[in-house]
């Protein structure tokens, strides 16, 4: 079996699965938002009517909660849902509740791996569609909806297809200037945005076990572009050294049979690989920087689960430093945790410095809903994961999607710039 | 199951444009419904009518998790949507919730079904008839556990155990 089949395997209670099986699997994580969490309210309340019983959950200390697509609140009804949700984990006795304006907070994708919320190994989902990040720590980690996290929380368990895996292997460490987004952006622009639908991207090979486990969140990341049900990495020293010094213990390392099955296998040369973007309005509508077209940008966004890791912000402070933005340029750490290391580091001044607007944490502008989105007409390039229409503002606003070294070249210039123009 | 088609002919109708982020803050279904396929389509909550049917290409449904999607279109009325293909959390989210049907369809009733047709789908035998042109289509058979859920009326009528 690979990876994800003795995850599922194990999960199941079953010696063994196989692509296709239906399984219902026991979940040993669930995370749900701000968004998330008052929609399960939603279901709960429908199932109150149905005399279905909802007043305990399966197990409080298997659930965490997240604030970050409203916050800081965008308005009253984004403040009432914070409200609702605070009274949900009070009610239910959820104590991992990260909320916003008392220390650690962050998007929830961006606190799974900065807080330790999942281990290697577990069977992990989240009231979101990039819950697929988490999968770099070697968990099969998978988005769902309302109804299905309603039914994790009720019942501790949730059904699943056992997916075919594709295999992707990235051969060589990747040059400088190149990072893990390119390459996520390069295999969505060849498979397309459905080509991994319903089954598992796994990441392996010599470039992957040079990678940075940051890296790794990357690309897992964007899986969800491709339409996949999860993506993983097979976890190793680095993950364990990556979760512990988080304050994780106990591992349990899941990794795959020597004769693992995958249904593909796709073959990638690091050193052919290209700083790219994706162009509006689909992620893999995909080029090499080098074709971009020649637009004049209104707006470079640093942010996102995607884009805001420290190393993410490493990246861009490399471009940005004692140089001056020539767009609107707003940097958004994705955790407190990584605003603070990016203070302690000189980060901020760097990004203050080059006049760069630096906001807290937040999931508001990448999914169009408030602090900073886009006019009539605007056009961005953004280290965010979606560009289809209206999805950062306004309908005809236009993204394009590239690498936080990318977005801090074009900032600095205006038009889609290759980081090796400025490194 | 009879209604009426709503075609959109294209692939990859994503849930930002389904229902855009901006509305992600409401959980009124009923709110929800009037901001359904306003990315796309503004005129859509004007049209739509109870027992409506979508029709479009493939990878219907593709981005984000958000339950708002099928629970936007169910409470304009919309019954089912017939697609190429689904993405898999707006499929899971139709099916689990009882929100409404997702048709996977092949090819030929894509081309053959028009705007304004009306159609009969008959799960039991995997067919959709074309009643405006007097044309039948084969429908993608669900899967057993789909097929079962869908039966029971959403995930929490449906008892595994009695497998």
């Amino acid at each position: 079996m690979n990876i994800v089949e003795k995850i599922l395997a194990r999960g199941s209670g079953k010696s063994s699965v196989a692509p296709d099986d239906v399984v219902f699997a026991d979940v040993d994580k669930v995370m749900m938002h701000d968004v998330s969490g008052p929609g399960v309210l939603k279901v709960f309340d429908k199932l109150k009517k149905q005399g279905i019983p909802v007043d305990k959950l399966w197990d409080p200390t298997k659930v965490w909660v997240a604030e970050d697509h409203f916050v800081p609140s965008a308005d009253k009804m984004s403040a009432e849902n914070i409200v609702k949700l605070s009274n949900f984990t009070k009610q239910y006795g959820i104590e991992k509740h990260f909320k916003y304006g008392m220390g650690q907070y962050g998007i929830c994708h961006t606190i799974s791996h900065e807080e330790a919320m999942v281990m290697p190994g577990d069977v992990y989902v989240g009231g979101d569609s990039h819950t697929n990040t988490t999968g770099a720590l070697g968990a099969f980690a998978c988005g769902l909806g309302h109804t299905d996290i309603a039914y994790v929380l009720l019942n501790g368990n949730i059904w699943f297809k056992v997916p075919e895996t594709y295999y992707f292997k990235l051969n060589g460490k990747l040059p400088d200037h190149v990072m893990a987004k390119d390459v996520i952006l390069k295999i969505i622009g060849d498979i397309g945005n459905d080509g991994g639908a319903y089954r598992t991207m796994q990441f392996g090979g010599s470039g992957i076990d040079e990678m940075s486990v940051e890296s790794r969140l990357t690309l897992c990341n964007m899986t969800t572009e491709a339409g996949a049900k999860n993506g993983i990495v097979e976890p190793d020293q680095k993950v364990v050294d990556y979760l512990s010094q988080r304050g994780a213990s106990n591992f349990n390392l899941v990794t795959g049979d020597s004769d693992a099955e995958y249904s593909k296998i796709f073959e990638y040369e690091s050193s052919e690989m290209e700083p790219m973007i994706a162009k509006p309005f689909s992620p893999d509508n995909t080029c090499v920087v080098g074709e971009a077209p020649s637009v004049e940008l209104d707006k470079s966004y640093i942010g996102s689960c995607t884009g805001a890791k420290y190393e993410d912000l490493v990246s861009a402070a490399k471009i940005l430093k004692g140089r001056k933005v020539k767009i609107r340029t707003e940097i958004l750490p994705a955790a407190i945790s990584i605003y603070q290391r990016a203070m302690e580091n000189g980060l901020l001044k760097i990004f203050l410095d080059a006049g760069v607007t630096v906001g807290p944490p937040t999931c508001g502008a990448c999914c169009g809903a408030h602090m900073g989105v886009l006019a009539k007409d605007e056009i961005c390039i953004s280290t965010t994961n979606r560009n289809f229409p209206g999805r950062m503002g306004h309908v005809e606003s236009q993204t394009y999607l590239s690498s936080p070294m990318v977005a801090a070249a074009s900032a600095v210039t205006g038009k889609i710039t290759d980081p090796r123009d400025l490194l | 199951m009879k209604g009426n088609i709503i075609k959109y002919p294209r692939d990859n109708i994503d849930t930002d444009v389904i229902i855009p982020g901006q509305y992600l803050k409401v959980h009124d279904y009923a709110e929800l419904a009037t901001h359904a396929m306003e990315g796309l389509d503004p005129d859509f909550h004007s049209k739509v009518k109870e027992g409506d049917f979508i029709l479009s290409g493939k990878n219907f449904g593709c981005g984000s998790s958000r339950e708002h999607a099928p629970i936007a279109l169910s409470h304009c009325g919309v019954k089912a949507i017939l697609a190429l293909s689904f993405a898999r959390i707006f499929y899971r989210n139709s099916v689990d919730g009882a929100f409404l049907l997702p048709i996977e369809i092949d090819q030929d009733a894509y081309d053959g079904i028009s705007e304004g047709d009306e159609i009969d789908i008959d799960v039991s035998k995997n067919e959709i008839k074309n009643i405006t042109k007097n044309q039948t289509y084969k429908m993608k058979p669900f899967s057993e556990i789909i097929g079962k859920i869908i039966a029971a009326g959403g995930l929490f009528k449906y008892k595994p155990d009695q497998d």
